[in-house]
């Protein structure tokens, strides 16, 4: 087996490979003697070592991600359960509305959790009382106020499934993960009506500049980065979260980067039509990574 | 790369079944404990695969690989795109008044999408890009802001929803034959963004219709259509021939 044709056979399929190993010379020189590196890079365990260390922070399973999905979904199902039985909303098309939004909830955490077990993993739980749960604490008095956490969670929910989509590439999963996703954008458009607010993300938007929720709508992380999840029972894991490369925030208004071809402007540099800044904005949905959503500034600060 | 790789159509969301049918091809990538390494190989065993589509008059293909899928979704596009505009210059207009500025923004919303769409195509894949597509509304009625029940044509509401809904639908079910982690990233970006136009739409012909299931749909997931399927219901809208027989291969 020799080392090096392996190596470039991956830079082959994957031209990043290098990058990872930093060099090639690096690694090899950081093997010890001749005979320790033949000894070595001819043991399957090495390889294996070599590529864990390679890749470490960029790996879930699967499993993981449903289990990440689950948890916000819990966090909405239970949010929506508190919001209900505060009594605030008004009877008719506002009570409607919320109860088809909960409802929605409830068959995304079904399914996660088949979908969970039906891979052999353990799915997240919460109860009203235990394990993943809105903290009830934080619900608000008056339904105005409920229904900016509402507009937070969808908002945060569509940013959270976009983020991690491209690890389902290749799965079964990335269709129904996707079809949960562009539900959750109708369910925030739709509260977002209910507030007087644009159905999409615009920069005019009010909770855009409150202090309590605006960080759903910006990037990075205000606390500690984690990337093993203890929550509801089990333990899942997320990727590393990059300091290097914050998401986008909501108010971004330059797309397409693409390995070394950067990002064009959407407000002057898509042809010869000029477009305000907010348009460029609301066209474009922003992701966040799993770190930035489970960040104590976004929906970890408002788990129980 | 082989179509045997890719997922199997599935109309609803089968829970039992989706973690079971892992790929040969990743299970190296997922010993060596890579998501975003598998993601990677797979781009670039299948970055060569584009063809260029053919552009004769009145017919349109979309190639392969890729580039077909962003072509595609390019069309979906300029069809929103023309529609809103159409909308938007209307002298006189039926919708409310509420309604012309929201329309507005959409219009604008689509523009962009389209725009967006035909850079990346020329950057990332020159010269495959879809040509102009020559609308054809005769269906739709734009003095008429909803159809009476006895029209034949729809009214502008009614076409804004079927667009959009058509559009998210499309998305969703075009992610899986993208390869690039990019292009999906964008994909879902914008199908977001359809699924609020959608979601606003919606209520304004029946209020809290937002995201109610219609014949065919699963409580709870938004809709999924292969590209063959969407482009029946797109070719009502376009004086081209479009065939997407290639897209995604």
């Amino acid at each position: 087996m020799n080392f090096f044709n392996i190596i470039d056979l991956l830079a082959e399929a994957d031209p990043d490979v290098l990058d990872r190993f930093s060099s090639r010379r690096a690694v090899f020189n950081s093997l010890g003697t001749v005979a320790q590196r033949t000894a070595l890079a001819t043991s399957p365990l090495f390889l294996g070592a070599l590529f864990q260390k390679a890749y470490a922070g960029t790996a879930s399973l699967p499993t993981d991600i449903l289990n990440y999905a689950l948890t916000l979904e819990l966090l909405e199902a239970d949010f929506y359960r508190q919001f209900l039985a505060a009594g605030q909303i008004p009877a008719g098309a506002d009570f409607n509305a919320i109860t088809v939004i909960k409802n929605h909830e409830d068959v995304h955490v079904a399914y996660l959790r088949t979908a969970i077990i039906a891979a052999g993993g353990t799915p997240v739980s919460g109860t009203a009382t235990t394990g993943i749960r809105f903290n009830p604490s934080l619900l608000p008095a008056t339904y105005a106020d409920q229904l900016k956490y509402a507009q937070v969670l969808e908002d945060t929910g569509v940013r959270a499934y976009k983020g991690r989509a491209a690890e389902l590439i290749g799965t079964d999963l990335l269709t129904p993960v996707l079809q949960i996703h562009s539900i959750e954008a109708r369910h925030a458009a739709h509260i977002r009506t209910m507030r007087g607010q644009q159905p999409w993300v615009s920069l005019g938007d009010d909770l855009a500049t409150d202090a309590r929720f605006q960080a759903a709508y910006t990037s990075g992380v205000a606390s500690s980065t984690k990337t093993a999840i203890a929550l509801g029972g089990t333990t899942y894991g997320i990727p590393a979260y990059n300091p290097a490369q914050p998401s986008p925030a909501e108010s971004n208004q330059q797309q397409g980067a693409a390995g070394t071809k950067l990002a064009v402007l959407i407000t002057t540099g898509i042809g010869s039509t000029t477009y305000l800044a907010d348009d460029a904005a609301a066209a474009f949905d922003e992701p966040l990574q799993a770190a930035e959503v489970l960040d104590s500034s976004r929906a970890g600060g408002l788990l129980a | 790369m082989s179509d045997t790789l890719r997922p199997t159509d599935s109309q609803s969301p089968q829970p039992g079944q989706p973690l079971l049918a892992r790929i040969k091809r990743r299970s190296f990538f997922m010993y060596a404990g890579a998501t975003a390494g598998a993601t990677a190989l797979v781009l670039a065993g299948c970055s060569k695969d584009t063809s260029t589509p053919s552009s004769a008059t009145g017919n349109v293909s979309f190639g392969t690989g890729d580039a077909s899928v962003l072509n595609y979704a390019y069309a979906l596009e300029q069809l929103e795109a023309a529609f809103y505009a159409k909308v938007a210059a209307l002298t006189v207009s039926p919708l409310l008044a509420a309604e012309v500025p929201y329309f507005a923004k959409v219009a604008t919303h689509e523009a962009i999408h389209r725009d967006f769409l035909r850079t990346a195509i020329n950057r990332d894949f020159g010269g495959t890009i879809i040509p102009d597509l020559t609308p054809k509304f005769d269906s739709i009625d734009f003095t008429k802001r909803v159809k009476a029940p006895a029209d034949t044509k729809l009214g502008i509401l009614d076409a804004a929803k079927a667009f959009e809904d058509l559009g998210v639908a499309a998305y969703n079910g075009a992610a899986k034959l993208l390869k690039s982690p990019v292009y999906l990233g964008i994909a879902g970006q914008i199908v977001s963004v359809e699924a609020r136009h959608a979601a606003y739409v919606r209520d304004l012909i029946l209020p809290g219709s937002f995201a109610t299931n219609e014949a065919g749909d699963v409580l709870g997931f938004d809709r999924q259509l292969a590209p063959a399927a969407v482009l029946t219901i797109a070719q009502n809208y376009v004086e081209q021939t479009l065939n997407g027989s290639t897209i995604g291969q």
